[in-house]
């Protein structure tokens, strides 16, 4: 890509989760990065200019957790459909997350995955690994040879550790090397069969429960091991309201911990599932009102450090069955600053907490330079327009995977423009 | 906020309220069920005829399709289809061929095509005549004879049938359910049926590990004690206890379940002299209820299988009436 052309954002109201920048002030976007703000970009040239006026211009969103299903899963998506589908909803960086097959757990599939990015993606992809060899749970990848190869950080993905021993030892050895461990807490014996949060709705519609305690019992364990191993921790996807208490506390004593939350568990309960819709069908899955609350006041109190899609796009038939019989996960990459835009809408959570927890927030967690305004930052941009109502429909959305409840309905608020490396990766 | 809770069931009614699938008793109110059991009455002087035939569903093809072996709930299933002079079809589709929800679209596609009615569907999973119904093909029937642990309407009204031939009102009663509550869809649905109906309490008895969680928001109070929760109950209903739920760490044993909440002549004591005994069938004997009760002159279990007949003629005839009053509707518009 050539970085030679510059660019000059003009009119358009600044966004800056630092709250450094703010009010209607000019970008330069020159050699990938921010070049100049304000007055200094008023006076330098532009090859380019882009008129934002009456539009905000925020960092581009990073993703910690988004299932590009390449390579192995063409049916339901493609690292060339799911990046496209992340820039029109506004990511500049997204984290592959290593549940593909082959599975990434080594650095061959790590490059593959990067190769491919490079040709055909137009946003960031960082690659995370496999912390387990196949995800199974029981051997350690290649953790230093995984980060040589490019991956940022190393994961559990959607699957289990075998027992707290490999655990353990999973977590030491990714603190010799001073690796981030993503871990999505689940304890396996306890969600077993399960599918539906285990409270009142699964208890009327005779579905499979999780408990509750599936998810806290693991957060637990992960919180002990880490306080004695010292490995950063990162807790992917939390769930329910005790987990939040847990790292909060854990935090306050020290423990280097950051977490994140998928944005349906901000929006969506167990109620959802009252009709037995299996767009609501995610795991870990939709708890109670308490909880959402809870997850909601961890985002604003900065415990829950990021949201994430945790896009997972799935083809029609993995949705279309008996709701105990489908995938989980939905594909919300284009439709979640919607979602979150409602959340702001209904005063449940403030524009500058959601900005944070998409741009400055998972940025600190994977140590990235991205995700800020500020002059010699990457200049990796998104303006959107926070009052434009769009209908999420076939005619709308790129991404493979059409299962997301949305489909369909009106949304209001959208991501008019994606800027990578000072590139235009999306435009309306 | 959160998002629409999207048209909540009613996808068994038609616009004007008439049943025109039978998925479960959420969402239908009092004078529906009332409906049913009055219907029901009315087809139990057919039973008791020498031709046993009404021309309800004279012309109509009904299709019995289990993936779950079933024999008594399909046989009174077929008995009610054939005394409404439709035509039958059984089919027993192995679960372990169809558990893919893709084959389970593509076996419905084909029962289509050959122009049925109705469906009278059992399934292993929770929901899946909700998933069938909202596919289905406009004007055909689906009627639930079992679905996971969700719903067994049918089963429950039946119940409700035989309750009220003994009881003669639902007003003040108190019920007591026994067993596994977790497992059981007849449990979950006499639950929602009595208390639309009025009971006055409902009570369930069982160990923890057999109840589900947040079950007393289902309308029902909790009692882990067999004698306390039978005290002054006017119904008493067992649940059957299937033998996997030992190898799953939910019991210890038979034995020790059969002392603690098998119903005994002893135990039945407790409850009120004339309160009925009912078991939704097949019964373990001595594992849940002791022959002498099972017997015995409070039981009214085998009531409860002739009422079955009934019951289902009367759903499945108020349905097609449904479906075709709609199409007509359609039709119309």
């Amino acid at each position: 890509m050539s970085q030679q052309t510059s660019i000059k954002i003009v009119n358009g109201e600044l966004l800056d989760p630092a709250g450094q920048l703010t009010g209607v002030q000019t970008l330069l976007l020159r050699d990938g990065i921010i070049a100049a703000v304000g007055a200094d970009a008023d006076a330098a040239p532009a090859d380019q200019i882009l008129d934002a006026a009456g539009r905000l211009v925020t960092p581009g969103f990073i993703d910690l957790s988004c299932n590009l299903r390449e390579p192995g899963n063409g049916q339901k998506g493609s690292i060339a459909t799911e990046t496209r589908a992340a820039a029109r909803g506004g990511f500049t960086t997204v984290c592959a997350a290593p549940d593909t097959a082959p599975v990434n757990d080594s650095g061959a599939v790590t490059s593959l995955i990067l190769d491919i990015a490079a040709q055909q993606s137009p946003v960031r992809v960082l690659p995370l690994g496999a912390a387990t060899r196949g995800l199974e749970g029981e051997l350690l990848s290649d953790m230093a040879g995984l980060v040589a190869a490019g991956c940022v950080a190393l994961s559990n993905g959607q699957s289990a550790m075998r027992n707290a021993r490999i655990l353990r030892r999973c977590m030491a050895y990714a603190k010799t090397f001073d690796i981030t461990l993503i871990l999505q807490p689940e304890n396996a014996a306890l969600a077993a069969d399960g599918f539906a949060h285990d409270g009142l709705v699964a208890a009327r519609l005779g579905l499979l429960g999780i408990p509750e305690v599936a998810e806290t019992t693991a957060v637990m364990e992960m919180l002990l091991l880490a306080e004695e191993t010292g490995v950063r921790l990162h807790l992917a996807q939390l769930s329910s309201a005790r987990s939040v208490d847990m790292v909060a506390a854990a935090r306050q004593r020290g423990v280097a911990v950051t977490a994140d939350v998928a944005m349906h568990q901000l929006v969506f309960t167990e109620d959802a599932l009252a009709g037995f819709d299996s767009a609501f069908h995610v795991r870990p899955p939709l708890r109670t009102e308490n909880d959402r609350q809870r997850l909601l006041a961890g985002v604003t109190d900065g415990t829950i450090d990021a949201i994430v899609s945790q896009h997972q796009p799935h083809d029609p038939a993995a949705k279309h069955a008996p709701l105990g019989a489908t995938a989980a996960g939905m594909a919300t990459l284009e439709v979640l600053l919607a979602m979150g835009l409602r959340l702001v809408q209904a005063d449940e959570l403030s524009r500058a907490s959601l900005l944070r927890a998409l741009t400055q927030g998972p940025a600190q967690v994977l140590g990235l330079a991205a995700g800020r305004l500020a002059p010699g930052a990457p200049a990796d941009l998104c303006v959107l327009d926070a009052e434009q109502r769009w209908r999420a429909d076939a005619d709308t959305l790129v991404s493979a995977g059409a299962n997301n409840p949305w489909h369909g309905r009106e949304l209001q608020g959208r991501v008019v423009t994606t800027l990578v490396g000072g590139q235009l990766a999306y435009q309306v | 906020m959160t998002v629409t809770e999207a048209a909540p069931r009613q996808i068994q009614l038609t616009e004007d309220g008439q049943l025109k699938h039978f998925l479960t008793l959420d969402g239908l109110g009092q004078p529906l069920l009332t409906e049913i059991l009055d219907t029901a009455e009315s087809f139990i002087e057919v039973g008791a005829r020498s031709i046993k035939k009404v021309p309800l569903l004279r012309g109509r093809t009904v299709v019995n399709l289990f993936f779950e072996s079933s024999t008594r709930t399909r046989s009174t299933f077929e008995l009610a289809a054939k005394r409404l002079s439709a035509d039958v079809l059984n089919l027993d589709i192995n679960t372990s061929a169809t558990s893919k929800g893709e084959s389970l679209s593509d076996t419905l596609l084909n029962l289509e095509a050959m122009a049925s009615d109705m469906f009278v569907i059992r399934h292993s999973q929770s929901g899946a005549q909700h998933f069938i119904a909202a596919a289905v093909t406009p004007g055909v029937a689906i009627i639930n004879a079992g679905d996971g642990r969700h719903a067994h309407p049918t089963q429950a009204m039946l119940d409700m049938l035989t309750i009220r031939q003994h009881k003669g009102r639902f007003e003040g009663l108190r019920v007591a359910i026994v067993g596994d509550v977790l497992h059981s869809r007849v449990a979950r649905s006499q639950i929602r049926a009595l208390n639309t109906l009025g009971a006055e309490e409902i009570r369930v008895i069982a160990p923890a590990t057999l109840l589900p969680k947040d079950v007393e928001a289902l309308g029902c109070k909790v009692f882990y004690n067999l004698q306390q929760g039978l005290r002054d109950v006017d119904v008493i209903i067992m649940l059957r206890l299937q033998r996997e739920r030992m190898e799953g760490a939910l019991l210890p044993s038979e034995k020790e379940f059969y002392k603690l909440y098998g119903l005994s002549v002893e135990k039945l004591a407790y409850a009120k002299p004339d309160a009925i005994v009912m078991h939704p069938g097949p019964i373990n004997r001595g594992v849940e209820i002791e022959s002498a009760v099972a017997d015995g002159p409070q039981s009214v279990i085998l009531n409860q299988v002739t009422n079955g007949i009934a019951v289902r003629m009367a759903v499945m005839s108020m349905a097609m009436s449904g479906q075709v009053a709609e199409r007509a509707a359609g039709g119309q518009s």
